[in-house]
Parts: C-alpha cells; sequence; structure tokens
C-alpha cells in the first residue's frame, strides 16, 4: 500500500516536470510574429499578390531553415483589396489582437500613409512595401520604405532623357495616390534637369480609353516624350491607345509601377520601345558577374518561379528585401524588443537586396541611392537592360 | 476636326459598350419593374469565362468559347430568376421590388466572389478578334475591335427591334411591361416571360463582356464599373427602353469623350454624372421614356 502511495507521489512529480518543461520549450517556441496587410485582390492585386506568395515562400523556407534566433516565424497576411479604410482596420486587429512584432506591408502608398498613424502611436517597427516618397519625407520614427521612390524614378527618366537631348514632356497620369505622387515629383523635378512640361493629363482607374488624353498629347507643341506616372491595367490601355494613334515616334516612359510581366502581356505588343527605371531584379541575369545584387537577384527569382511557376516582378522583391531586413534588424539587435529593432533597422549598413543596397540612416528611412535603380527598356516583350 | 473625330471615336466605343450593358438593365427592368444590379457581373462573366475556356485552361478555341461562355452566363441569369427571384415573389403576399433589387445585389456579390476565387484575380488578357491594326480614318484612327463592338451593337438593336415587333414572345413581354395582371388575363405565361427575360438580358451583357475584353482587359470586378455605367445609360434613355439605353449609352460615351478631350481629363467622369442628373432634373422619365411611370 505505501508502496503504490510513493509511486503515486514519483508519477505526479514528474507529470509536474514535465509540464513545465512543456512550457519552457513552448516560450522558446513563441513564433516571432509579422503582420501583412497586402491588396491581394482589387485593382493592385498584381504588386501584393507576389507580395504575398513572397513572403509565405521565404517564411516557410526560413522555418525550415531553424527561423530566427532560435524562435519560428509566423507571417500574418490580410487582404485589404487596395483599399486604405481597410488597411487601417487591419493593421488595427494585427497590432491589439494579433499582437505582431512588426509590420511588412502596405502595398499601396494610399494603404501606407492610412496606416502611419496607427503604427506611430502604437510604436511598432514598419516597413512599407509602397512606392511614393512621401512615406519617408519627412521622416517618420517608425516607418521605413523598401522601393524606390517616385522621385527617384522620376530622377533616373530625366537624366535618361538628357542624354537623349529632351526636353519638352507630357505628362500623364491616373488618379491614384502613387500616380499623383508621381506626377507631383514630375513637375517638381523638371526645373532640375531643365525639362518643360507642356501638357499633364490625368485618367481615372476604371478609365478604359486613354485616346482623348493622348490625342491632346499629341498635339501639344514640341512635345518630345511622354512620362506615365501608374501601374495596372490602364498603363497596359495607355500603350495600346499610344500605339493605336501612332504616337511611337514619342518615346514613352514610366514610372516603376509597370514593372511586372502583367503590363507587358496586357499591351499585347504595344509595350515595344516604352523605357522604366527599374530594380536589378528585374534582368538579374543581364547584371555584370561582379554586381553585387546579382547573386541576390538570382536566387530570389530562381525561388519564386520554382514554387509559383510565374514570372517574377519587382513587388515580390520588395516583400523579399522587407522580410530580411526585418530579420536582419532582428538578428542584430538579439530581441524582437520593438523598439530596439527599430534602432537597429535604422543603422542598417550595406545590405544587398534585390532592390538595391541599402544604408539606412536616421535621415534616410529608405536608403537607396539612384544606382541600384536600372534603366531598362521593353523589347520582344522582355525588358533589356541599356546601361 | 481630326481630334474631334478621335474623341467621337474614342466616345463611339465606350458609348457602345455602355449601350449593350444598358440594355440588359432595360430588358429586365421592362419585365419585372426590377433593376437587376447583377447586371454589370453578367458582362464580367462574358469575358471572364470565354478568357478561362480559350486560354488559361485551353479547352477550346476562342470561336467556340464565346458562344459557350454566353450560354453559361445565359444558364446564370436564368438561374437567377429560377432559384433566387422567382422564389421570393411566390410567396404569399411577394417580395417587394426593393426586396427583389437586394437580392440581385446579393447574387452579384456571389458571383464575383465565385470568380474571384475560382478563376483568379489578376487581370486577363482576350487578343483582338481581327488584330490590333489601327485603322486611320481622316486622320483619327480607330481600331478593328472598335468596329466589331458597333457592329454588333447595330446587329442587336435590329434583332431586338423584331423580337418586341414581330415575334409573340416579344409581344408578351411588352404586354407584362405594361400591365403584368392583364397580361396574365389574357393568358400570357408571365413567369415563362420574367424567365427569358433574365436569359436574354444575361446573354447580352455577356456578349458585352466578350467584346470589350480584348480593348479593356477583363478582370473579376469590372462588372462594378460597367455595371454602374450601363445603368445610367438606361436611366439616361429612360429605364425600361431598350432603344432609349442604347442612345443613352452613346450619349454618355461621347460626353465622357468630349469632355476628357476638351475640358479635363480629370474632370470627364464628373461631367458624365452631371449630364445624367441635369437630364433626370428637367426630364425625369429620361430621354426616351414613356411619362407617367408611376406605379401603384
Amino acid at each position: 500500500m505505501k508502496r503504490w502511495g510513493f509511486v503515486r507521489t514519483g508519477l505526479a512529480i514528474a507529470a509536474l516536470a514535465a509540464l513545465a518543461l512543456d512550457g519552457a520549450a513552448a516560450l522558446a517556441q513563441q513564433p516571432i510574429k509579422i503582420g501583412a496587410p497586402l491588396a491581394i485582390t482589387g485593382p493592385a492585386s498584381f504588386l501584393g499578390d507576389p507580395e504575398a506568395k513572397t513572403l509565405r515562400l521565404y517564411v516557410d523556407r526560413i522555418n525550415k531553415a531553424g527561423g530566427v534566433l532560435g524562435r519560428p516565424l509566423q507571417v500574418i497576411i490580410y487582404d485589404t483589396g487596395g483599399d486604405a479604410r481597410q488597411a487601417v482596420t487591419f493593421a488595427r486587429r494585427l497590432i491589439e489582437e494579433d499582437k505582431v512584432d512588426g509590420i511588412v506591408g502596405g502595398t499601396t502608398t494610399g494603404e501606407t500613409m492610412a496606416m502611419v498613424p496607427l503604427v506611430e502611436e502604437a510604436r511598432i517597427p514598419f516597413i512599407s512595401l509602397a512606392g511614393a516618397s512621401v512615406i519617408v519625407e519627412p521622416v517618420k520614427k517608425w516607418v521605413f520604405k523598401m522601393p524606390h521612390s517616385d522621385r527617384m524614378a522620376v530622377q533616373k527618366i530625366y537624366g535618361d532623357m538628357k542624354k537623349r537631348g529632351i526636353t519638352n514632356v507630357a505628362v500623364i497620369a491616373g488618379s491614384g495616390g502613387f500616380d499623383q505622387s508621381c506626377r507631383k515629383e514630375a513637375a517638381a523635378e523638371a526645373p532640375k534637369f531643365g525639362v518643360k512640361i507642356v501638357a499633364d493629363e490625368t485618367y481615372a482607374a476604371s478609365d478604359t480609353d486613354m485616346t482623348p488624353q493622348l490625342t491632346k498629347i499629341r498635339s501639344a507643341p514640341g512635345v518630345q516624350a511622354i512620362v506615365g506616372c501608374g501601374f495596372g491595367a490602364p498603363t497596359s490601355l495607355t500603350v495600346r491607345n499610344w500605339k493605336q494613334l501612332g504616337m511611337t515616334n514619342i518615346p514613352f516612359y514610366f514610372n516603376h509601377g509597370v514593372a511586372a510581366k502583367q503590363f507587358i502581356t496586357g499591351a499585347q505588343g504595344a509595350a515595344e520601345g516604352v523605357r522604366l527605371p527599374a530594380a536589378a531584379l528585374l534582368v538579374a541575369d543581364q547584371l555584370p558577374e561582379g554586381d553585387r545584387q546579382r547573386a541576390v537577384s538570382i536566387g530570389y527569382a530562381r525561388a519564386y518561379k520554382e514554387a509559383y511557376n510565374e514570372d517574377i516582378s519587382t513587388f515580390g522583391g520588395h516583400a523579399f528585401d522587407g522580410l530580411h531586413l526585418y530579420i536582419d534588424a532582428v538578428k542584430r539587435a538579439n530581441s524582437v524588443d520593438k523598439a530596439k529593432v527599430r534602432d537597429a533597422i535604422e543603422q542598417t549598413k550595406d545590405f544587398v537586396g534585390t532592390d538595391g543596397i541599402y544604408n539606412v540612416t536616421a535621415a534616410d528611412h529608405l536608403g537607396l541611392t539612384l544606382d541600384s535603380f536600372k534603366m531598362v527598356e521593353i523589347r520582344n516583350n522582355d525588358w533589356n537592360l541599356i546601361e | 476636326m481630326d481630334e474631334f473625330l478621335q474623341f467621337l471615336f474614342s466616345g463611339l466605343t465606350r458609348g457602345s459598350i455602355y449601350a449593350l450593358v444598358g440594355i440588359g438593365f432595360a430588358m429586365i427592368y421592362n419585365a419585372s419593374h426590377v433593376i437587376n444590379f447583377a447586371q454589370g457581373e453578367f458582362v464580367m462573366l462574358g469575358g471572364m469565362v470565354t478568357v478561362y475556356l480559350a486560354l488559361t485552361a485551353g479547352i477550346m478555341p476562342v470561336v467556340v468559347a464565346i458562344p459557350v461562355a454566353i450560354a453559361v452566363t445565359a444558364l446564370v441569369g436564368l438561374g437567377l430568376q429560377k432559384f433566387a427571384i422567382e422564389p421570393a415573389q411566390s410567396r404569399p403576399g411577394g417580395a417587394s421590388v426593393v426586396t427583389i433589387i437586394i437580392i440581385t445585389i446579393g447574387a452579384s456579390i456571389f458571383v464575383r466572389g465565385v470568380v474571384e476565387v475560382s478563376l483568379g484575380k489578376r487581370d486577363f488578357v482576350l487578343p483582338s478578334f481581327s488584330g490590333n491594326e489601327p485603322i486611320d480614318v481622316f486622320g483619327a484612327t480607330l481600331t478593328p475591335q472598335s468596329l466589331w463592338i458597333f457592329g454588333v451593337l447595330a446587329v442587336v438593336v435590329t434583332a431586338l427591334k423584331w423580337f418586341f415587333d414581330r415575334t409573340r414572345l416579344g409581344k408578351a413581354m411588352l404586354a407584362t411591361s405594361h400591365n403584368r395582371l392583364a397580361a396574365q388575363l389574357v393568358g400570357i405565361d408571365v413567369r415563362t416571360t420574367l424567365l427569358v427575360s433574365f436569359g436574354v438580358a444575361a446573354a447580352l451583357g455577356a456578349l458585352a463582356g466578350v467584346l470589350t475584353a480584348p480593348i479593356t482587359l477583363t478582370r473579376y470586378d469590372v462588372g462594378i464599373m460597367l455595371g454602374l455605367k450601363g445603368f445610367a445609360a438606361a436611366i439616361l434613355g429612360g429605364i425600361g427602353n431598350p432603344f432609349g439605353a442604347v442612345a443613352g449609352g452613346l450619349t454618355l460615351g461621347i460626353a465622357e469623350a468630349m469632355a476628357g478631350g476638351y475640358v479635363s481629363s480629370a474632370y470627364q467622369d464628373a461631367v458624365a454624372f452631371v449630364i445624367i442628373l441635369a437630364v433626370l432634373f428637367f426630364r425625369p422619365t429620361g430621354l426616351f421614356g414613356g411619362p407617367g411611370v408611376e406605379r401603384v
């Protein structure tokens, strides 16, 4: 009888010990949570969709390789449909309910800007995947961004025009946040490059025919080139109309919003000769052997194609860079403490991503320079590095 | 001059698209006094199903995929009437017009969701029927696809005229629209008439979707905006009059293009809607609507 009691006590102790150990293990195994509100559907879906796929792919790969700081990663993705109000709702949910450690997301400028007040208040590191320079100008303490800004895109375009002796330029832009921001930058940067804007046209996101706008541009006095600001289906339609109206003698430049194969397929051959500044990722295999971005870009492109059997776009590249930049910061901070990670992101030096080599500082929350941007021309329905 | 002509072509092309969508609204309103907010979804289905069958899945050539897509959409239209609207109407007391409009909104969200999940979220491209080589007309250019749209619209209008004037079913539909009870009393099968109107409206919507897909690209949510513009066309022409919808659509399209060309491209949608407001303000029955649409 006594022996049995002894056994029972022993069992109980063993069970307790197991429980305690289990708890400790669970604590160590608690995932690092990254929130990602992305425009997976809606007009910006061809940006948000590859972003979501990239995040899933790499979180999976990183977890298989042992995670970060011995903890697995968990990415919580919400589809905003490209709607800024939805983005705010999801950002709030990520912060308050999911209790994420950081946010990598915000596909479009509109969504990003809508989320900014929330993340600033919650004091949580936020790496935006959207384009406009207003996101990091003025600098916001908790907000960083991955893609080149539209100002850099415009500078790159004007630089190329200067080489070709072009001074009179027409601008055609969509009515969305990203489009209009680029349009403003185009106007602001023009005098610095000796460029004169002779026509300025806008179309709505749902427009399906831009011939009236282009006809006006064609009749603008002395127009030598067109700068397009936008992304998605309307950009494909714009270059189609450009070809339809026989305007291919006027060179067409687009900003980096069209750096996806869908732009070319949507244009059905009309995109021939269109130039755009784009991340090196698009032309990774055309980069010289010594280029430091080459290996990273080719590696990402291969992994993405293998997993999804889809062409890569620079947008997925932004997500790749954003995720790895965050992880890099977590490793350097050796913690997921929000303030420490934020400081670590701000001290990022010489981080090689698909978009370029990042050197983030307290004054520059983007950290890219103009030379990581490549001028690309569309030839034979493919991207061609022209410099 | 060639500038004006270019704006006109642009306006006629988009106007014809609005007209084709608007006819569907008018047909269903005619038969049932219901505004079918799923009409835009029929347009989307036409384009998306064609692209899916011919390109994504690649099971049939485009020429076969088009009629199949139109037939599929017509079936969806019939299903909407048979399984969603008719049961609601045949309840004791019947459902009010508002209830039925809400059913159509629900149906449109449902259809959009099914397509989004099953066929994909990205933009799809359908190649133009006869190439992309623009045609030069007095210094302005026109795509062959625009000619297809004009041609099909002309054929549809002629066919509808014949349908309403010469066929029993067409006449029955007109009679039902004027007085449903009286039509029933003289032996018209009102149920079948309603069913046909949904089928025809869905088929016409799908046709519009197939024709516009090469020009506008297509996506699971294109039906929202096209539906809205088609609805505006139908209202402008006097809702319930298919031929009014055609005139309304063309007016709307040309107004938009001219506003975009001569005023400012930023305000072209606004100009179009101001015109609609003005017409409704001074002529509440629309451009071609009969007087007295008051119902009890």
